[in-house]
């Protein structure tokens, strides 16, 4: 059971039936649920298309690509069926949102679905949860049934003469196969191997026919964009980065928790004032912003507002709402190890420049972090990474590569200290779970 | 009636399995779920099971077999009856992680990936679960368990305990 929190700051729009039983129907029902399916099937396609373009609604998976274009790259007209595909693989360290909408509000991610399908003129719906997300696979496929029993998913949804199915789907472990095109195999039955692009899913995704493929947050929003205006929350957000979205804050904060914020609040704010602080009043070093493949920021980096854009101009990424603070004790080193480690581990192995990329600079952060690090490591290790980017077949392998350079350019003396085979200074300061194993 | 005249799967599951193939529009689709679930029943995904599993949704099995090694939850061997899942990932760490993992092998005495000789405990370090908000985090089997501090998993590891004492005792 994840734990709901709350802040003054908060603008709920797609946390706003949170904690309110949403789950069951009824609730969401009484709670304005499935209105917005049915002004989307009197809008059609093209209609509600342009309120998705209206509202700057941007994918909340981690690139922000703008939804309502990203739909309108679909074919009008495809030989082959085409399908809705929601993006429940929730798996960058430091991301734990989607769960929460699943856990309290999964008839939005369904009524979301069914809105992109109109869009499309798709007639099928996925929705793939992360195989560790069991108990809220029963609780999406039990929200499918009720919403299948009322006759807003099957033959004629809402008596409009449209049939419109949606299957759940779970995976069994694999952060890859959050990547797009893996994601299709993965619900093809197959191993996670990203595809070759182009063709984009848009016109050649799942079975062959053009797909559509949101984030679970991205799905979850539409129905409150038709429910509240395009216009009205486009406002809530900055310029082009329409909105709210859900920030997990984690770390070395006093009161982390998963807070919906308008696009563009200012993370110093959100980190001191929403997340109260770092904990137990020590000094604040370091801020991942979006997620493990986002590239770290420095203390006087953080006056910046939390969209995309302003993100993207301070050197690093708004991702996927993970913001992961880091105090004075943590050892940047043993950190850089820590997500190397995961994309070594994650890297499905396709392409040379991810694979021997990622296992050559865990190998050297490992012997660099344990005291055996000569000075020419440092480098090589930014060469080495700057060289996988871009060099990859999927971006799993710059995911890896842009958090290692950030590290190696804006904490190089740290590394320094680390040479020499002196003992790592950083994590002694703190508790014994930061020291080296 | 299954659809396999000869299954290995209790009733409901293999009826399960009869309608999830029909829910796709290939029956292949069914794959992962299948392995998963056929795994929670049977404990592992044993010859036997991958055998059946490769007739039902008309592949070989060395496909079957090539799915499975790439999934970090499907496994071929058995685990222990609470599989103790640590996440170590860096929210996790920032908040006691690593001690977790170490609290775990010291109490359960196993290393990563091995299972205690009773077979009631198996212990894997993992990647992040989605509960970096709520860290550190550890997941028993399908189960999570948040904000924990080595003494309330000392308590979470001999609550899995006495639960499965009861159990025996045909208690509850
Ligand atoms: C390695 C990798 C892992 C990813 N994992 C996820 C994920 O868990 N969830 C997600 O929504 N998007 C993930 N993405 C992004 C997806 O490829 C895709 O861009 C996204 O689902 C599109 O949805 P959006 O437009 O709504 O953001 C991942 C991308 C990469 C490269
Ligand atoms: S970049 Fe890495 S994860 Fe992506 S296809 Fe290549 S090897 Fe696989
Ligand atoms: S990092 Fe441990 S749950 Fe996300």
């Amino acid at each position: 059971m994840a734990y709901l929190v709350s802040h003054p700051d908060e603008v709920k729009v797609v946390s706003s039936r949170f904690g309110k039983g949403a789950a069951s129907i009824e609730t969401y029902l009484a709670l304005d649920g499935y209105s917005s399916a049915r002004k989307a099937i009197e809008l059609g396609s093209d209609g509600i298309i342009a309120e998705m373009k209206a509202s700057n609604l941007r994918g909340r998976g981690g690139a922000g690509f703008p939804t309502g274009l990203k739909w309108s790259f679909v074919p009008k007209q495809s030989a082959k069926p085409k399908y809705v595909l929601l993006n429940g693989d929730e798996s960058e360290p430091g991301t734990c949102k989607d769960r929460l909408i699943f856990e309290h509000d999964p008839h939005s991610a369904i009524e979301g679905v069914i809105i992109a399908g109109l869009a499309i003129g798709a007639r099928m719906g996925f929705i793939y949860l992360r195989g560790e997300y069991r108990y809220l696979l029963t609780i999406m496929e039990r929200a499918i049934d009720e919403a299948y029993a009322h006759g807003f998913l099957g033959k004629n949804i809402f008596g409009s003469g449209i049939d419109f199915d949606i299957r759940s789907h779970t995976g069994a472990g694999a952060y890859e196969v959050g990547e797009e095109s893996a994601l299709m195999e993965s619900l093809e039955g197959k191993r996670g191997i990203p595809r070759i692009r182009p063709p984009f899913p848009a016109v050649v995704g799942l079975y062959g026919g053009p797909t559509v493929i949101n984030n679970a947050e991205t799905l979850a929003t539409v129905p409150h964009v038709f429910r509240i205006g395009a216009a009205e929350y486009a406002k809530i957000g900055t310029e082009r980065n329409g909105g709210t979205r859900l920030f997990c804050l984690s770390g070395n904060v006093e009161r982390p928790g998963v807070y919906e914020l308008p696009m563009g609040y200012n993370l110093k704010k959100m980190i001191y004032e929403v997340g109260g602080g770092i904990a137990g009043g020590r000094a604040l070093k370091a801020v991942v912003p979006g997620g493990a493949s986002t590239p770290v920021l420095l203390p006087e980096e953080i006056d910046i507002g939390m969209d995309f854009d302003q993100v993207g101009k301070a050197g690093s990424m708004l991702g996927s709402g993970g913001v992961v603070v880091l105090d004075d004790r943590v050892c940047i080193v043993e950190f850089a190890l820590r997500t190397m480690r995961f994309y070594q581990h994650e890297s499905c192995g396709w392409c040379i420049p991810c694979r021997e990329g990622t296992d050559w600079l865990k190998k050297t952060l490992t012997r660099f972090h344990a005291g055996g690090g000569v000075a020419k490591d440092i480098d090589n290790m930014r060469y080495l990474a700057e060289n996988i980017m871009g060099r990859t077949l999927c971006p799993l392998g710059d995911a890896a590569a842009m958090p290692t350079i950030g590290f190696l350019k804006k904490f190089r003396k740290e590394f320094e200290d680390h040479l020499d085979g002196k003992p790592c200074a950083y994590a002694e300061q703190g508790d014994a779970a930061l020291a080296p194993a | 009636m299954s659809a396999e005249t000869q299954t290995l799967f209790s009733p409901g599951l293999a009826a399960r399995f009869d309608r999830m193939v029909t829910l796709y529009p290939q029956r292949r689709s069914a794959l992962v779920p299948m392995l998963l679930y056929a795994q929670d029943e049977m404990g592992a995904l044993n010859d036997a099971v991958i055998a059946e599993v490769a007739s039902r949704v008309g592949i070989s099995e060395l496909e079957v077999r090539n799915v499975i090694s790439y999934y970090s939850m499907l496994h071929t061997k058995p685990r222990g009856k609470y599989h103790v899942q640590v996440c170590t990932n860096i929210s996790c760490m920032l908040r006691g992680g690593n001690e977790l993992f170490a609290r775990c092998k010291e109490k359960l005495k196993i290393e990563n990936r091995e299972t205690t000789p009773d077979g009631l405990f198996s212990l894997e370090e993992v990647e992040c679960i989605g509960a970096c908000s709520w860290a550190p985090a550890v997941q028993v089997n399908y189960d999570f368990h948040e904000n924990l501090t080595p003494e309330s998993l000392d308590a979470l590891l001999d609550q899995y305990r006495t639960q499965n004492g009861l159990a025996d005792r045909g208690g509850r």
